[in-house]
Formats: C-alpha cells, sequence, structure tokens
C-alpha cells in the first residue's frame, strides 16, 4: 500500500423497485491494495461492484477514479479505463487458446488488417512471465484447469492494463494448493502497483491476504478497518447484525411431528458432497444452510434421482429404496421444487394446468386418454386453495409472476400426494408479501404430515421455519442444531470456517 | 375492486384477444391467397381444382404431421422424404411379387416404423443430435431404395392397388380421406393423450419433464415412430397414385414438411406447434404452387416465390412472439 488513493466510491446509492440495495454506501481504494468486501447474500456487494463497472447505473453519489471523476455506461468502458471483472464463472471461450483469449477482442493486427499472431504471442509470453505462469500461450483453454483458467483471466485483465481487478469469489472451486498460488499470483499484482477489490464469504481466507475489508449489511456499510484489527468472530457481528425484522412477516405454526419419514447413509458423490446422513420425520421442516456452492443443490438433486450418487442409501418410511431417475423418486413419494424454477421447474410454453398436472397426469387417464374435464375441475380447487393469479387455467404459465410461478410447483407437488418435499431456495425473487403465503403454504403441508427439506441462503428464513437446522460446506455437513439451540452467528460461523 | 385493477382486466382481456387473432395470421393468410387466387383466375374456384389441390397436399401433409410431433418435440427428421420412397419401394416390390396387397401396404408402412424407430432409438440412446441422425438415414434410406430397384422404377402393380392413390369415395379422392382421418386422429393425440402432453412437455423443458418423472427417452423415441410410420404411409400412397415404386420420390420433401409446420407456427426450439396450423401452413404451400401454375408462373420462380413465404412466415412469427412477450411480461 502506497497511501495514495486510487478509487473513491461516495454516497452510492441505488433503488430497485421495491428494496434500496445500496444506500449512500462510501469505498476507498488504495493503490496496491487488497481491499475485502464482505457481506450477506443480498448484502449489496456485487451492486456496488456493477455500479463500478458501469453494468447498472447509479441513482446517487460520484466516483473518482484516479483523481478524475468516473462516468462509465457499460463494462467495456470500465475494462477501457482500467478496471477489471474477474468473474466466477469465466468468460473464457474454451476451444481457443491462452494468447487468443487473452486479446479477444483486442486483437493485434497488422495495418493491412490482418492479425498480427506473432505479437499476438510475444505479448501473451511476457504477461505470463510477468505472473510465473507456467502454460503456454498455445495452450487450449480446455486442457486447463479451473484455477488455470482463473488466471488467465486475470491475465487477460493485466494485458488490458488494468489498474484496479475486481474479484468475486476468485478461490471458489480451488483446492488449498491452487489457493496458494492464487495468493502469490495476487502478491505479485499488490507489487506491481495493481489493487484488488476482494469479494469473498471465506473469511479465514481474507485474513491472509487481504489489507483493508469493509463489511456491507443490508445495503449499508458497516464499516472499513484494517485487517489486522479485525477477528472473525467480530466480522460475522458485523455481517448478520440485522435491522428489520421480516420475521414477523411470517412465522413458523406447529406441527405434529411424527414416525420418520426420509433417512438418507453416507450418500456421497466425488467433487460435490460426501459422506452425508440424516433423518427428516413426518410435519419436520428440516433447514439446509450455507453459503452458495456449499453443495446443497448438488445433494437435493440427488436425492430425487435428478443426478446420480457414487454410493449411500435412502430410506423411505424405513424400507431401503433404489432412486434411479426422478420417476422413481416420485413413485417412492419425493418431490423437489428446484432452486430454478424457470430452467428446471416450468414447462414455460404449457398452461398453468399443464404444469401443475405434469408430474402426475396419468392419474386423469384411461388408456392414455387424458380426460380434460377431470383435470380441469381439479386443478380448479388447486388454483383457488393457493390463490395462483391467473385469468384462466390455459394460458401460458411465461407471464406469470415468481410467486404464482412457485405456487404453481407446490400445486404440482401437493396433486402428486407426496409424502416428502425438497424446497430449494424457495423464495428466490419473490416479493415480501407471496413470500409469506409461500410459508404459510410449507405450514399447511407439515401439519398434514409432509416431510419437509428447505434449502435457503437467507438464514432468518433457516431460523424461523426449521424445526432442525444441518449446515453444508465444501459438501459435507458441518454442524447439526436444534432450532433453539440456533442463531445466525454459529450458523454463518459453520458456513464459513467451521 | 378498485379502478387500477379493472383497468388490468381491460387490458388484458384485449391482449388475449390480439394473442388469438395472431394466432390466427396463417389462416387468415390461406383465405386471402385463396380470394387472390380466385379473383385472378377463374379456374382455380372449380371443383375440380380444389380437389387437385386436396390431392397434391395430402402427400406433404401426412408427413408434416410427423414432423409436427417432431418439431414440436425439439428435435427434427431429415429422413421422411427418403423413408417414403424406401417405404413405397418395398411395398411395390412385394406386390410384384405377388404378395397380397394389404400384406405389401402393411410391409411399406412398417418400414416406416421401423426407421423412425431406428432413428429414436439412436437419438435417445446415445445422446446424439437429431439433425445428424436424420440425416444419416436420410442416406440410407435412400441409398437402399436405390440399391434394391438397382435405380429403376417398379412398374406392373396389381390394378387394384391404384385405388389408394386414385380412387374416390362419394366423390372425395381417397388420399384426401385418409389425410383428413390421420389429421383427425394425429389432434386428438396432441391434444388430448398424454402422449402430446409429454411431447410439448419434452420439447419445452426437457430436465423440467425428466425431473416430473416423464420416461424421456420413451415419448422422444415415440415421436420419431410416429414421423417414421407416416412417411411409410405417406410412401405407399404416393406409390399407389403413380402406380409405380419410384426410388428417387420424395427428394427435397423433408424440407417441404418441415416448412409446412414452421409456417403454422410450429417453433424449431420446441413446445409450440399445432396439427391445424401444420394443415394450413401445407395448404398454403400447395395452394401457391396450383395457383403459379394456373397463372403460368414457371417453376423456377416458384422455388423463389416459396422460399421467400416461408422466411417472411418465421420473420413475421419472430415478431409476434417478441410482441406477445412484451404484452404479457
Amino acid at each position: 500500500m502506497t497511501g495514495e488513493t486510487l478509487l473513491e466510491m461516495c454516497d452510492i446509492t441505488k433503488q430497485f423497485p421495491g428494496v434500496v440495495a445500496l444506500d449512500r454506501v462510501n469505498l476507498s481504494v488504495e493503490k496496491g491494495e487488497v481491499h475485502v468486501l464482505v457481506g450477506e447474500n443480498g448484502a449489496g456487494k456485487s451492486t456496488l461492484m456493477k455500479i463500478l463497472t458501469g453494468a447498472y447505473s447509479k441513482d446517487k453519489g460520484q466516483i473518482f477514479f484516479m483523481g478524475k471523476e468516473l462516468y462509465v455506461k457499460n463494462p467495456r468502458e470500465a475494462l477501457d479505463l482500467g478496471i477489471s471483472m474477474i468473474y466466477q464463472e469465466t468468460s473464457l471461450v474454451p476451444h481457443l487458446n491462452v494468447a487468443e483469449n487473452i486479446y479477444l477482442g483486442r486483437e493485434p493486427l497488422f495495418p493491412s488488417g490482418w492479425l498480427n499472431k506473432s505479437k499476438q504471442y510475444d505479448w501473451t509470453e511476457k504477461i505470463l512471465k510477468k505472473l510465473h505462469l507456467r502454460f503456454l500461450p498455445t495452450t487450449s483453454i480446455t486442457k486447463l484447469g479451473i484455477a488455470q483458467r482463473r488466471m488467465v483471466e486475470i491475465a487477460k485483465a493485466l494485458s488490458a492494463d488494468s489498474k484496479i481487478m475486481i474479484m468475486d469469489e476468485p478461490t471458489a472451486a480451488l483446492t488449498e494448493v491452487e489457493i496458494d498460488e492464487l495468493f502469490s499470483l495476487i502478491s505479485q499484482l499488490k507489487k506491481t502497483g495493481i489493487s484488488v477489490i476482494y469479494i469473498s464469504h471465506r473469511l479465514e481466507e481474507i485474513t491472509k491476504i487481504g489489507d483493508r475489508v469493509t463489511v456491507l449489511r443490508d445495503g449499508q456499510k458497516i464499516s472499513t478497518s484494517e485487517i489486522s484489527d479485525v477477528d472473525i468472530p467480530s466480522l460475522i457481528r458485523m455481517m448478520v447484525g440485522r435491522k428489520v425484522d421480516e420475521t414477523l412477516y411470517y412465522k413458523k405454526e406447529d406441527a405434529k411431528i411424527g414416525e420418520e419419514c426420509l433417512r438418507v447413509e453416507g450418500l456421497s458423490r466425488k467433487g460435490d458432497f460426501k459422506d452425508i446422513d440424516f433423518t427428516v420425520k413426518k410435519g419436520e421442516i428440516l433447514g439446509i444452510a450455507g453459503l452458495v456452492g456449499a453443495g446443497r443443490t448438488e445433494l437435493v438433486r440427488a436425492i430425487v434421482g435428478a443426478d446420480p450418487i457414487d454410493r449411500g442409501k435412502i430410506f423411505i418410511e424405513k424400507k431401503e429404496v433404489k432412486i434411479r431417475s426422478p420417476h422413481d423418486a416420485i413413485s417412492a413419494g419425493i418431490g423437489l421444487l428446484p432452486e430454478n424454477r424457470r430452467d428446471d421447474g416450468l414447462a414455460l410454453d404449457l398452461s398453468v394446468k399443464d404444469n401443475i398436472t405434469l408430474a402426475n397426469v396419468t392419474r386423469f387417464t384411461r388408456l392414455g386418454w387424458i380426460c380434460k374435464s377431470n383435470e380441469h375441475s381439479e386443478t380448479e380447487i388447486y388454483r383457488k386453495n393457493l390463490k395462483i393469479k391467473c385469468q384462466q387455467l390455459n394460458q401460458s404459465v411465461k407471464f406469470l409472476s415468481g410467486g404464482n410461478q412457485q405456487k404453481i410447483l407446490i400445486a404440482r407437488w401437493l396433486i402428486t400426494n407426496t409424502k416428502i418435499l425438497i424446497f430449494d431456495e424457495p423464495t428466490r425473487g419473490i416479493d415480501v408479501g407471496t413470500k409469506a403465503e409461500i410459508f404459510g403454504l410449507i405450514n399447511r403441508l407439515a401439519k398434514k404430515g409432509v416431510a419437509i427439506i428447505m434449502i435457503s441462503s437467507y438464514l432468518p428464513e433457516i431460523l424461523t421455519m426449521s424445526d432442525r437446522i444441518m449446515v453444508m460446506r465444501e459438501g459435507r455437513i458441518t454442524a447439526r442444531f436444534e432450532k433453539e439451540d440456533a442463531n445466525q452467528e454459529k450458523i454463518l460461523h459453520y458456513a464459513t470456517v467451521g | 375492486m378498485n379502478i387500477k385493477a379493472f383497468k388490468k382486466i381491460l387490458v388484458s382481456k384485449r391482449q388475449s384477444y390480439i394473442l388469438f387473432f395472431e394466432r390466427l395470421t396463417p389462416f387468415f393468410s390461406l383465405v386471402i391467397m385463396f380470394l387472390i387466387l380466385g379473383f385472378l383466375s377463374p379456374y382455380f374456384f372449380t371443383l375440380n381444382n380444389l380437389l387437385t389441390i386436396g390431392i397434391q397436399v395430402s402427400v406433404i401433409a401426412i408427413m408434416a404431421i410427423g414432423q409436427t410431433f417432431v418439431i414440436i418435440a425439439a428435435g427434427i427428421d431429415l429422413s421422411v422424404g427418403s423413408v417414403l420412397a424406401l417405404s413405397g419401394i418395398i411395398s411395390a416390390i412385394l406386390m410384384r411379387g405377388g404378395c397380397p396387397i394389404s400384406l405389401a401396404i402393411i410391409a411399406g408402412v412398417g418400414t416406416g416404423s421401423f426407421c423412425g424407430f431406428i432413428n429414436g432409438f439412436i437419438i435417445t440412446r446415445g445422446k446424439i443430435a437429431p439433425f445428424i441422425i436424420t440425416l444419416g438415414m436420410m442416406g440410407i434410406a435412400r441409398g437402399l431404395a436405390l440399391i434394391i430397384t438397382g435405380g429403376n422404377p417398379v412398374f406392373g402393380l396389381p390394378e387394384n392397388f391404384s385405388f389408394l392413390g386414385n380412387g374416390k369415395i362419394f366423390g372425395i379422392p381417397v388420399p384426401i380421406i385418409i389425410m383428413s382421418f390421420i389429421v383427425v386422429v394425429a389432434y386428438l393425440f396432441l391434444s388430448r393423450h398424454i402422449l402430446g402432453r409429454y411431447t410439448y412437455a419434452i420439447g419445452s423443458n426437457v430436465e423440467a419433464a425428466r425431473l416430473s418423472g416423464i420416461n424421456i427417452n420413451r415419448y422422444n423415441s415415440a415421436v420419431y415412430v410416429i414421423s417414421g410410420t407416416l412417411a411409410g404411409i405417406a410412401g405407399v400412397l404416393l406409390t399407389s397414385r403413380l402406380v409405380t415404386g419410384q426410388p428417387t420420390a420424395g427428394t427435397g420433401y423433408e424440407l417441404d414438411t418441415i416448412a409446412a409446420a414452421v409456417i403454422g407456427g410450429a417453433s424449431l426450439m420446441g413446445g409450440q406447434g399445432t396439427i391445424i396450423g401444420t394443415i394450413i401452413g401445407a395448404f398454403i404451400m400447395a395452394t401457391l404452387r396450383n395457383g403459379c401454375n394456373l397463372l403460368n408462373i414457371s417453376a423456377f420462380w416458384q422455388l423463389i416465390i416459396i422460399g421467400a413465404v416461408i422466411i417472411l412466415a418465421v420473420y413475421y412469427d419472430q415478431v409476434r412472439r417478441r410482441h406477445s412477450a412484451t404484452l404479457g411480461g
């Protein structure tokens, strides 16, 4: 650090319909500094960075970069000025080689307009040498691992003469050794006077790499401190201290907890999750907490047979079942409401009715012919019951709101008589009012004796709705709590460092 | 109810009317084409000419129905033209060899089903793009038809056999009756049978369908069997109409069937398409050809006109879809 300020963001405010995403946030970054940005999901970290790179426009506030006020309309302009973003999902073109990727869109040309390949390879070689990277400019991206790809991204940013690099969870999916390599690369960058804004959930690693840390919470800046002045527990406290008690909108209603309904033993798949054991009883809600990428979605997809498992056993009502496909899972009485409704849940061209009966249309068929009037009247009951807002059952689900789409998926599993329902981020993209309705439905289901598993990254939801909570980190269960024993600090601790 | 909510309902009513009429556009285009051609050529509206159009359209329409199933399931079947020829040849050869007509017909149609089964099997089990597999089948079926016949037409088919393609029942040509029957059955299957429901679901979102417990492989194979079978029926019908087995018959028909489905509103991305739409699409193309003939427009120009119509139809459909997306969202 040189003490020379490179970037100054002042009073940045950004509103989205219904929410203040950022409320007068300040951030200053010095030359050659690694400035860490932490906060829960939805705290405003990515919004702030998107404003810096011009992907979003700010409502209020000013940004000063290298002493001048900065106006960028899109990430391309920001890149040209020296602000680059290293994405978690790499933006590299797999079938081109390293040099071609680094100079993609900025290829060195001869005056005649033909590609100047030798210059491109020379330049690339210089950059790779500078960063001590040990692969050739001609290596195809497909031959590189995730860590190396991320380093190519960094090389790409460096070649664009970046002054400041934003890294969003750069260590996600990397091994210990690879993380060390990445950190030594970041130290290299620092020495050459490049600043890094480092976003991470992994609190133990930021103390290794960061110079200063800024905590965001619910769109506000809580503090900026020298890394040496803070420890992990105090960071966690700053991240979770909550203002509005959103839990006023919904609450858990008591349901009678019955016999064991689902038991999972030693479920494993290489690279995704390992040795998972748990049980859920009838009428019970089991919450699964963890950070994005902890393996929660992979686990539940495997339970419903959407993806294969390497080993492990699944018991339903104490009898072992073999689940090799979603069809097996449905016959066994398990239903999944996927995290990504549009990609994995709904058939968007189909009508409300057809989507509701998709998993159990055979109930209305004789020799394969669908009795439409039965189907219609039965679906109508669910529409009324769940208050699905649509003009008619025959309209396409494409244009319905997220909340209504979620209700349609709930109706699909109600009509299928499932014993075990798995909700993966049930309130993602759903407004507060509908959220309360969805949780009301989950309560009703539990009362009817359905065993429920709920994945959520939003801690107040998990804490309010669950009877028991299980925390996952890097594919393993790191903690289990009864409802009374859990709090945000504990969960966050086991999700990040436990 | 407050005023805002009331307005919202009014707007949405209007939207649904607009959407309804937009969906009928292919039908209105056909009607307008009929009126214009009737005005330009006095012969156009004679019963004789209309029946001719009907007969001409029947072979393509039957195949296009199969193609519609495949396209709704987000696939494509390029082999139908060649399968038509192979099926026709098989039934013709058997008949010339003294096999009973009915058996020969079943064998011809069965050949089509078998080709479709092979397509579906490799596409679903091998997880290979339908474009590639059916392109391969297109070559194989055509090659077999040519090898079996040595490249020569098969003559000498029994008199009675020609009834299928040239006969009339109560004054209506048999091919039109067969086509109508298939249209009704296919319509019912697509709208009221589980097979149709799953076809739409798979084409719209295969992952959602899989997570809903639908046996994707089974239903995805089924659409290719349907397509192959209908190509087989079309092959036998064409052979009967020509009273000759032509190994080169149906060349390029696959593109006509795809065009018919697409003009009728089917989406190559899957999930969208109807039997009625496809039939209208097939009629639009046949009527255009017929009209061009009546008006003495050269066959070369016909190619250009039909090509332009296909592009226009699909372009219009894209605009409509974007429009309805903004209306709805």
